[in-house]
């Protein structure tokens, strides 16, 4: 009886952790940047390309930055998210239109709304690379000394905003 | 017969496949060779288990622009490295770095491995042992064998 013990526990104990394996996600690789300073970009603004929104402008406030664009269908399926966030008027929404055609996302934010306070256009995707952008959409929270404090990838559902974006937005803000 | 020269035009058409479609020009060999060597061993996030040169995503084309583009403004492959490193983390390397948090990635076989060797030669001496048996116990089994012979 007793030299099944060490073979069962050890059965047991490799069960545990493929069945912990098989809940994480491969495709969310954790981000580097966290509580790290955010990179700084200086963008020409999609609504008006003469003028130019930089990190700097944003230090001393709580702020969120969505990486979208109009070519990616997940970013269809969190419009709505990302706006009702936005209608909260809780913090400043900034989009970074990635890889895009500024005429296409234009058309994009007519046709869906724009719940953005303004997008910038990252075109050849360099800014993205400096965010450690990977896929589309993409969601940062920056804190008012400039650090990210919380990233979250793929797209933002009510849930993940409820459980997820909104206590990171509430502790910084308190 | 009149189909042969067709069809041997169809075989030997093989076509080389390659994802890599972007030629670039480099100042020597040795930065080639470093080219290749790093877009091998990086890992394209989007694929995730195809490196930078195998894969055909746009984030991988945006990497291997990239890496050119630090190594022609005549960056060392390390700190290639660094940058992607910085911005992905850790899991953009096929080749994970020496430190505090993969010594046991790293060492993990050799210690498993000196463990079965353990647990290996402690078993090959228990073999060896001649098994003690006391003078009582040997003679109940001799008359336990002697009592349960057939009859003859």
């Amino acid at each position: 009886m007793n030299r099944f013990v060490l073979p069962l526990a050890i059965f047991v104990l490799m069960v545990g952790l493929l069945g912990y394996g098989l809940r994480l996600d491969p495709k969310k690789v954790p981000s580097p940047l966290i509580d790290k300073p955010a990179p700084s970009f200086s963008l020409a603004m999609l609504d008006d390309p003469s003028r130019q929104l930089s990190t700097a402008d944003m230090t001393g406030q709580v702020w969120v930055l969505n990486v979208w664009a109009s070519w990616c269908v997940s970013c269809r399926a969190e419009h709505e998210v990302i706006s009702v966030l936005a209608r909260k008027n809780l913090v400043t929404v900034v989009g970074l239109n990635y890889k895009d055609e500024p005429g296409d996302a234009t058309r994009w934010l007519q046709q869906f709304g724009n719940p953005y306070a303004t997008s910038v256009i990252d075109r050849d995707g360099r800014v993205g690379i400096d965010w450690g952008v990977y896929g589309v959409p993409e969601t940062f929270v920056i804190g008012a000394d400039g650090m990210i404090k919380y990233k979250h990838i793929g797209p933002v559902t009510h849930e993940s905003l409820e459980q997820k974006i909104m206590p990171v937005l509430r502790e910084l803000l308190s | 017969m009149r189909s042969l020269p067709l069809l041997l035009m169809l075989v030997l058409w093989v076509v080389p496949v390659q994802a890599v479609i972007e030629a670039y020009e480099f100042e020597s060999a040795q930065m080639e060779a470093d080219y290749k060597k790093l877009i091998d061993e990086l890992r394209c996030l989007v694929c995730q288990n195809q490196n930078l040169s195998a894969s055909d995503a746009d984030l991988a084309r945006d990497l291997r622009r990239e890496t050119y583009e630090m190594l022609q403004q005549g960056k060392s492959p390390q700190q290639v490295v660094d940058f992607m490193v910085t911005r992905y983390g850790d899991f953009v390397l096929y080749r994970p770095q020496f430190k505090s948090t993969t010594y046991l990635l790293w060492l993990g076989p050799f210690l498993l491995l000196l463990l079965v060797l353990y647990l290996l030669v402690r078993r090959l001496r228990k073999a060896q042992k001649p098994v003690e048996v006391d003078a009582a116990a040997m003679a109940e089994a001799k008359s336990l064998l002697e009592d349960n012979e057939p009859d003859k």
